[in-house]
């Protein structure tokens, strides 16, 4: 015997340590992965990729309120040099005359590469005659005043056909000489950070950086400057705040389930022994569970430790039944473990067969916390089971919890008479939920974002100022190198610009128009004419235009200059504004480069606000790039979430099978299984309508969460199924049941109060779930509660 | 009854005496918009010879003017609030004019008269106001130096709160004379 003690605690403690080994050398991570799929499409790759890596992903929205007008452009100009300044940021954009003065300076001098209209007929005598003519003639109206200082180098017009295409998005107003939001109360800045969008560690570096150059921007603006506030948005925002946010909220609810259920059992028990005993089976499931997770998915997410909070309710339930059912005498131990551990494996297992179906979830957060709960319940049973009977001292003893079972039994007895109402109860449940069964589901993932209310309202008002892209529409070219991605996309954008004239778009963005691909530079260099040509076709050119050629000398220079200059590349576009519309655009993966066309939707017409799927498709077949993606990124992320739910709803009723398989086929009986059903689906009903009624629309996380009712709920009903064959309940049955219940609603409930969303959903469902269980098991149950003393 | 003569003068020479600058934007205030046919003339250095266009005005007050230049090349230039689109049929350009000091320049000085809004016109130039309301001369002269690198004067020249040339004094010499014919009454 006392061998068989010392082996059973030597496995436990080498596994113990084991764990912990296993959960020191863990990777911990709070980001957004927990959302992502875990074997995407090579669309949803693309969602994954622009959402972690994208140039979005590394964009900070500035803004600066407060003060005056002059003081925040001060502010501006201060701040942005500061983070130009600084290796985290890539590069910053505040509207100022400098940077705009540095866009125009490189579209000028490579306007002979750049500009779309140079070719061999543009160069002849004709075509010479019709483009300075067309020079000339805007001479006359208004925008002459803009191209009259480059008339003569410039003669033929080529800046113009740029700026025509630079000024065309929308940008912000400016005041002061930095940019502003259209109501020029907020001066406002992008800047974009070095670190990729998926490094949170960095991005918090570079807010932090950007906090300390405001401050000091501050500090040295002086004059009323103190009052100017700093507000930041975008996606590093997003994930370092939920990051933080993730793990503020885990350890708080963490610590506040702690405590309650530790001050709950010690009133219990009114045994400190007890206490850490009862605790051992909990802190090896967490152990477990962490070291489960780290070995089988190579990392533990924030949320799945903030989920074992709720394993802390569920697996303290089987010391509990443990202590307080065996409570009576020492041989009661061998007691509980003929008459009741049948009964509580049995629980553990219907518990078993509802997380494993999370197993299988492609939304890898349920795949990580179905396989946590696995490990940890079968470790708590293990040690409950196994462990804390040798561990047990002799002369252990609890607070006598049988006058609360007494009280209980009678209560019971009472509350059986109440089974019409339960029934009542669901009928009109399943009324409410039939009432409401076109707003049941939530459909959007937006309402998983752990983001407040308030930060994606501060978002959306300064992406408007920016007029930042929402880059929903895109077109995507995989290719092997950035050549080959160029060229495809020069293809694409002649095959789109049909589309933009018939009005299917009201425009699209591509890299090619500030970097044009090496052949497109080199065909348009090898179009240029010989100074010498050139100056013989400009006298016959001008003839009968009011134009000398003598006076055209620096036209044939920049000619001579262009004909030998150094091709563009991304590199002479760095730092300027250009450069940061071509990075967001064009970028290398670790196979090959890609790029992006976003695509805006016209604004009126038919079809209006979207963008028809085949005509693109079309298009870009006709460009010979029938690989490149046309992707919605919006119906993208709602495709798959609706993927996920579809999922998760079938793995729910798969769970839900499995349970009501391994019951059948255990209690081997028809009423038996409707008994201990029964209740648990009153109790599923009433929490969908009552959720209903509280307008909350049910996300995959309440799915599970409904799911997880069904799998602890089965313990409760298990025990009121024991009682009616043949056992009775004695009243220690009954306060353990209270007692585990109470556990269960506290780790459970706790999260109903998270700001995490995913925390909320589950808390909100199981929490009063698990009451219900409870309470209709009872009441449903026949009331043959023997009293034995009354 | 020399009493009453002199009241009569007075009566009849009143509005002529009060007529001032403020008295101007408050007529140009009032004009209620509408159309007329400008003919510009620029004359250029670089050229040998002033080029000519000419068109169609049509003016919303406050914020609204539309210029649609038939020759040499049909155009067409929106103003509206701080946005300046030009069509020229196949170059299609887009400007916010705070973007664009150049172009600013010469808006504010249009935008201001138009609508009268003398504290506008003030915040750039420097006005001075000569002859009567029945033909009046206006000048602006830029006191910010970004301005005053493009324009050292725009002068415009009407009648009661008709608009009737407009010419621009440009700081290389160039010049520009735009004559406006209203189509409709005011």
């Amino acid at each position: 015997m006392s061998r068989r003690n010392g082996t059973a605690v030597a496995i436990w403690l080498l596994a113990l340590a084991a764990c912990l080994v296993i959960v020191w050398r863990s990777d911990y991570t709070a980001d957004m992965s927990a959302f992502l799929p875990k074997s995407p499409t090579a669309t949803q790759q693309l969602l994954v990729e622009q959402l972690k890596e994208g140039s979005l992903s590394r964009l900070l929205m500035i803004g600066i309120e407060g003060s005056d007008a002059a003081d925040r452009a001060r502010l501006s100009q201060d701040l942005a040099a500061r983070l130009q300044a600084s290796a985290d940021f890539a590069s910053v954009r505040n509207g100022s005359a400098a940077a705009l003065a540095r866009d125009r300076e490189i579209l000028f001098d490579h306007r002979y590469l750049l500009s779309p209209a140079i070719n061999k007929e543009r160069f002849s005598v004709d075509g010479l005659r019709q483009a300075i003519g067309d020079s000339i003639d805007m001479l006359a109206s208004p925008v002459g005043l803009m191209i009259k200082g480059l008339l003569a180098r410039d003669p033929t017009g080529e800046m113009m056909e740029l700026l025509g295409t630079v000024n065309g998005g929308a940008s912000p107003a400016t005041d002061h000489g930095v940019w502003v939001s259209q109501d020029g109360r907020r001066a406002i800045l992008m800047a974009q950070t070095t670190a990729s969008g998926a490094d949170t560690d960095a991005q918090e570096r570079a807010l932090t950086a950007l906090r300390q150059a405001f401050a000091a921007a501050r500090a040295t603006t002086g004059n009323g400057g103190d009052e100017a506030r700093l507000l930041v948005s975008g996606t590093p925002v997003f994930s370092v705040d939920t990051r933080a946010t993730i793990r503020t909220e885990v350890q708080r609810l963490a610590t506040i389930s702690a405590t309650g259920i530790v001050l709950l059992l010690l009133v219990v028990y009114h045994s400190a022994t007890a206490l850490v005993l009862g605790l051992l089976p909990v802190l090896s499931g967490a152990l477990a569970g962490i070291a489960a997770v780290s070995l089988g998915f190579g990392g533990v997410h924030g949320l799945t430790i903030g989920f074992g909070t709720t394993l802390i309710g569920e697996a303290v339930d089987y010391s509990i039944y443990y202590f307080v059912q065996s409570q009576a005498a020492p041989p009661a131990d061998r007691r509980w473990l003929e008459a009741f551990w049948p009964t509580v494996r049995l629980g553990v297992l219907t518990s078993l067969c509802g997380f494993a179906s999370l197993l299988f979830s492609g939304f890898p957060g349920l795949a990580q916390l179905g396989l946590y709960s696995i490990a940890g319940l079968l470790a708590a049973a293990a040690v409950t089971r196994f462990v804390l009977p040798h561990l047990r001292p002799a002369q252990f003893r609890i607070r006598d919890t049988s006058a609360l079972g007494h009280r209980l039994a009678r209560w019971l007895n009472a509350v059986t008479r109440l089974r019409g109402a339960v029934w009542l109860l669901a009928g009109i449940a399943m009324l409410v939920m039939f009432m409401h069964r076109d707003r049941l589901w939530n459909t959007g993932l937006a309402d998983l974002s752990p983001m407040p209310a308030a930060a994606m309202a501060l978002d959306q008002s300064l992406r408007g100022d920016l007029g930042a892209p929402d880059q929903r529409y895109l077109v995507v070219i995989r290719a092997s190198d950035r050549e080959a991605a160029l060229q495809a996309a020069e293809r694409i954008a002649a095959a789109l610009r049909p589309l933009v004239d018939q009005g299917v778009l009201a425009g699209f963005e591509t890299p090619t128009r500030f970097l044009p691909s090496e052949a497109s530079q080199h065909a348009r260099q090898a179009a240029l004419p010989t100074r010498a040509d050139l100056a013989a076709r400009l006298t016959p050119a001008l003839a009968e235009l009011p134009l000398r050629p003598e006076k055209l000398q620096p036209f044939l220079d920049d000619i001579a200059t262009a004909v030998r200059m150094p091709l563009l590349t991304q590199a002479t576009l760095a730092g300027s504004t250009l450069g940061l519309a071509v990075d967001a655009m064009l970028w290398q993966r670790p196979a090959g480069w890609l790029a992006l066309l976003p695509l805006q939707a016209p604004a009126s017409g038919a079809s209006a606000g979207s963008i028809d799927p085949p005509t693109i498709s079309q298009a870009l077949s006709q460009a010979g790039a029938a690989d490149a993606l046309f992707v919605d990124m919006v119906a993208e992320s709602n495709r798959l979430y609706t993927d996920y739910l579809h999922e998760a709803i079938l793995l729910s009723l798969a769970g839900l099978l499995a349970i009501i398989v391994l019951l059948g086929a255990t209690l081997r009986s028809a009423t038996r299984l409707w008994r201990v059903l029964a209740p648990l689906l009153a109790a599923v009903l009433l929490v969908i309508a009552a959720l209903a009624l509280a307008g909350e629309r049910l996300t995959l996380l309440h799915l599970v969460g409904l799911l997880l009712i069904v799998a602890v709920g089965s313990n409760y009903a298990l025990f009121f199924d024991r009682a009616e064959h043949g056992h009775g309940n004695e009243p220690q049955t009954l306060a353990s049941l209270l007692i585990a219940n109470a556990t269960t609603v506290i780790g459970f409930g706790i999260l109903a109060f998270s700001k995490l969303p995913i925390l909320h959903a589950i808390g909100i469902t199981v929490g009063p779930g698990a009451v219900l269980a409870l309470l209709f098991s009872a009441i449903l149950s026949g009331g043959q509660h023997a009293d034995e003393i009354s | 009854m020399k009493s009453i003569l002199t009241l009569l003068l007075l009566t009849l020479a009143l509005p002529a005496a009060a007529w001032d600058l403020d008295a101007l934007m408050q007529d140009l205030a009032r004009h209620k918009g509408g159309r007329a046919r400008f003919v510009e003339k620029k004359t250029i250095a670089l050229l040998d010879k002033p080029v000519s266009s000419s068109g169609e005005l049509i003016y919303a007050p406050p914020n609204r003017l539309e210029k649609r230049t038939v020759l040499p090349r049909p155009e067409s230039l929106v103003l509206d609030g701080d946005k300046l689109s030009i069509d020229r049929g196949k170059h299609k350009l887009t400007v916010r004019l705070s973007e664009q000091p150049e172009a600013l320049a010469f808006v504010d000085s249009l935008r201001g008269t138009l609508t009268g809004d003398k504290a506008a016109l003030e915040r750039s130039y420097k006005l001075r106001l000569s002859g009567s309301q029945e033909k009046w001369t206006l000048d602006l002269l830029p006191n910010d130096q970004r301005i005053a690198a493009f324009v050292v004067r725009i002068t415009f020249g009407g009648s009661r709160n008709q608009v009737e040339w407009i010419q621009y004094l440009q700081a290389d010499g160039d010049r520009s004379l735009m004559t406006i014919e209203p189509l409709e009454a005011q």
